[in-house]
């Protein structure tokens, strides 16, 4: 194994510590927020908001997304279009009823 | 007959198939969860009243499990890097860790099932408990093919290691990859169920 490579593989094991700490405190703050029990709206946003961001970092750095080839960055783009639509469905189903 | 493009790369690809096709089959969990996070938001917007999480569920385990999860995601990443370190022995050490830690989730979940049939609440007792129960024990499932995989890959599995190194740390890498997804989909179950 060259230099070079073990080099490359000590930078990666500091972003794992760097993202473990990273998902630990926004494990922490996701908790301690839901105490505060904002208005339902708020509460909501700010979960989801934490949660995404968790999401990516386990997706971009233990998944290696970030610097993973395109034709599979093609296939969960599209992935995500389509979950996308799929939660949309049932909430545009509800907008439709509002006002009846 | 042997499995072509297990190591060397696919020139139409550009990748070899054991990480399209894993990454195709995530896809694939990514809408069966997906179709579970649609029938949890169609039966909350249309439900009269929703309980808060806290009221039937006990935070403190789920954030247990939480944490449980993700050091589970750094055992089974350091599992990888050290095969690519070349050092089986660390690589079997971050490996029993993370299959450790899967058996530590499912014990804190059998405390919490447990909790919930001792105080009569079922699938059956109202929507809330059924869309948990359903989206819970799904994930559920999911780490136990994830555990039965990496102690495979941790036990037998391993030999491969002698006489291919670069195929093994490829199935552990793609093995690695679900463990990872079974980790993010918890990511959003927790707050979904348990803190909203």
């Amino acid at each position: 194994m060259s230099d070079t490579h073990a080099f490359d593989l000590k930078k990666h094991v500091r972003a794992y510590i760097l993202v473990f700490v990273s998902l630990m405190v926004l494990t922490l703050v996701t908790v301690a927020v839901s105490r505060f029990h904002l208005p339902v709206h708020q509460a909501i946003t700010v979960a989801l908001l934490i949660a995404t961001i968790k999401g990516s970092l386990v997706a971009c750095y233990f998944m290696h997304l970030i610097s993973e080839k395109k034709l599979i960055l093609w296939v969960m783009a599209l992935t995500v279009i389509f979950f996308a639509v799929l939660l949309w469905i049932p909430m545009a189903t509800v907008a439709d009823r509002i006002g009846h | 007959m042997e499995i072509p493009y297990t190591v060397e790369i696919r020139p139409d690809t550009g990748l070899n198939s054991g990480k399209i096709g894993i990454w195709l089959f995530l896809a694939s969990e990514v809408m069966l969860f997906g179709a579970l996070f649609a029938t949890y938001i169609l039966l909350r917007v249309g439900a009269v009243e929703w309980p808060h999480g806290a009221h039937y569920l006990n935070i403190p385990l789920a954030t247990l499990n939480t944490v449980v999860l993700i050091s589970s995601s750094v055992t089974m990443v350091m599992a990888w890097a050290s095969l690519k370190r070349d050092d089986f022995g660390k690589f079997r050490m971050y490996m029993a860790a993370t299959v450790g830690f899967g058996a530590v989730f499912l014990i804190v979940k059998y405390f919490e099932y447990s909790a919930k049939f001792h105080h009569g609440y079922f699938p059956k007792t109202n929507t809330f408990l059924a869309i948990y129960f359903t989206m819970t024990g799904l994930h559920m499932l999911h780490v136990m093919g994830g555990m039965a995989v990496n102690a495979y890959l941790w036990g037998p599995g391993a030999k491969l290691w002698r006489s291919d190194k670069e195929h093994f740390t490829n199935r552990v890498e793609n093995s690695g990859l679900f463990w990872h997804f079974v980790d993010l989909v918890w990511i959003f179950l927790f707050p979904v169920l348990y803190l909203l």
